[in-house]
């Protein structure tokens, strides 16, 4: 029993980078589950990856101009995302194309531009920093950050949930009484790209997306209204960097792949466990009702 | 007929790609009447609602919505456009009814909770309040829709083939509904394609095919000439389409 408490609490009392690390994923959990949940109702699951990788560019140029510095970093990599986002956004709406193809189109030409960038000015260990984070390296100033993202994302999806999930339902509906769906689709993309920086300080642009989909896709199969999903994404993403973590301080693993494969095990635990159309319930004779 | 239209088109044309879907319409739908637009496929039926609707560029002539505002009016559109997998329960559907009284940030009140369920009563489907709508039937999520519009309280309702896909007895229950805000002189006009219905429960009818070829009292509009009219007037989406001559007064 002692050993387990041991096992379980002890690398946190002991070691203050690994207190900051979990307070990152704590931060992180909250603000990315909800994000990630509505990324995935309005069919966008794959355009959070996208944005993800449209992130690297402004990294880079933000690291080039001035090292390490977070700010420099996050502020490029905000400003990229967001721009990648908006490029795409116009391209849809002012052509016949479709979405997914637009935003693929840009977050390519934004990913090899990030590379080109990194290998002609930096080195390559810079490159793997970017693409791969490292969460144990978290600073007071990254912690702030992170925190003052979360608090933002969740206040904001606050004011804007009900026509948010309007738009996502019945976009028509919001049209007829004269709501302006664009302005709360925008204000999104920017909590998903604010996100994704967070999550890059921490894990990685390559992982960064990961804590926000994995979660989502599995709270799909616990809860049937979109509070309730994000209430269950929001825990298996911060139980998931708990978990992540201790992983990867008993046994030596990278923390980020050891974060986001935790939250592929509760995505495929989900699936034959699930409450809600898991493999198990569905598979399972049981008795029919009479009506 | 009376000279007190809800909404009057003045040589109205939509256009998608220079192609008119509505061409040269004129006319006016009374305050208060209850009409039927009837026409072949691609006549520019809907396009119709979603011009007065505003979802689409008048291309030339005008829409005058009279005294009504845009917030004055309900819109169903055709079903394929709402994701019915979406999880959210049926009286929050219901409840979005009232989104003219809370807006973004209003609280919603007991009262106005009470009055989504009376709506959903008036559709027979008070049992299913907490229901999510990924498990109704394409005519309980119909109900659902028109539970909606009882609580958006609109002096104009436009209905895009509500009943198309829908058994008899629920289009029965529904055209009650209908009846029901015709009764309250509010103004109702729906996209339709079963002839009988038309003739059974609008007083009035648009046959249209792009431009108008008869409008008025229903008996006189669906007669076997017009609805031949219309017929071979649909045909034609000519690629190589002369420019209209016809210009605009």
């Amino acid at each position: 029993m002692n050993l387990l408490l041991e096992w379980l609490v002890a690398p946190f009392v002991e070691f203050s980078f690994m207190r900051r690390a979990l307070v990152a994923c704590l931060a992180l959990g909250l603000g990315c589950g909800p994000v990630g949940v509505l990324l995935m109702l309005r069919r966008m699951s794959l355009m959070g990856d996208a944005l993800s990788h449209a992130v690297l560019p402004g990294a880079a140029i933000g690291f080039l101009i001035a090292g390490f510095s977070l700010t420099a970093m996050s502020l490029g990599g905000f400003v990229a995302g967001l721009t990648v986002a908006l490029l795409a956004g116009l391209v849809t709406r002012f052509t016949e194309q479709r979405e997914d193809a637009s935003f693929a189109a840009f977050y390519l030409i934004s990913l090899a531009l990030g590379v080109l960038i990194v290998s002609i000015r930096g080195s390559s260990v810079d490159l793997l920093h970017v693409l791969f984070g490292t969460i144990l390296a978290v600073d007071d100033a990254s912690l702030l950050l992170v925190a003052s993202i979360a608090s933002v994302t969740l206040l904001t999806l606050a004011l804007i949930y009900r026509p948010l999930i309007v738009e996502c339902f019945d976009s028509g509906f919001l049209q007829s009484v004269q709501a302006r769906g664009t302005v709360y689709h925008l204000l999104f993309l920017i909590l998903v790209v604010l996100n994704l920086v967070a999550g890059f300080q921490a894990l990685g642009t390559l992982m960064a997306v990961g804590l926000m989909m994995l979660p989502a896709a599995a709270a799909r199969f616990w809860a049937q209204e979109v509070w309730s999903m994000a209430a269950v994404a929001a825990t298996i993403a911060v139980l998931s960097g708990y978990i992540g973590l201790l992983l990867s301080y008993h046994h030596d693993l990278p923390s980020g792949p050891a974060i986001i494969l935790t939250a592929g095990m509760a995505y495929l635990l989900s699936i034959v466990l699930g409450a809600q159309d898991g493999l198990l319930v569905r598979f399972l004779p049981r008795p029919h009702l009479q009506a | 007929m009376t000279m007190n239209p809800a909404i009057r088109l003045d040589d109205l044309t939509v256009c998608y790609n220079r192609h008119p879907a509505v061409h040269h319409l004129s006319g006016a739908f009374n305050h208060g009447s209850l009409t039927a637009i009837v026409g072949p496929n691609g006549a520019g039926k809907s396009t119709l609602l979603k011009a007065i609707m505003g979802l689409l560029p008048v291309t030339t002539g005008r829409i005058d919505p009279a005294v009504l505002t845009p917030t004055d009016i309900a819109y169903l559109p055709q079903q394929a456009q709402i994701d019915r997998q979406f999880p959210i329960t049926v009286l929050d559907v219901v409840l979005l009814g009232h989104w003219q009284r809370i807006g973004v940030l209003g609280a919603m009140t007991s009262a106005l909770k009470t009055q989504a369920i009376e709506a959903l009563a008036a559709v027979e489907l008070v049992d299913f309040q907490r229901r999510p709508i990924r498990t109704l039937s394409a005519g309980q999520f119909q109900r659902v829709l028109f539970a909606r519009m009882l609580l958006q309280d609109a002096r104009l309702i436009l209905l895009d083939e509500p009943f198309t896909a829908i058994d008899a007895r629920t289009t029965a229950d529904l055209i009650t509904v209908v009846r029901a805000w015709h009764d309250q002189q509010r103004t109702v006009i729906a996209v339709l394609h079963d002839l009988d219905q038309v003739r059974a429960h609008f007083p009035e009818t648009l046959l249209m095919a792009r431009s108008r070829i008869a409008w008025g009292q229903t008996a006189q509009v669906l007669t076997a000439e017009h609805l031949q009219q219309a017929r071979e007037m649909a045909e034609a989406w000519d690629e190589q389409a002369r420019l209209c001559a016809v210009q605009a007064p």
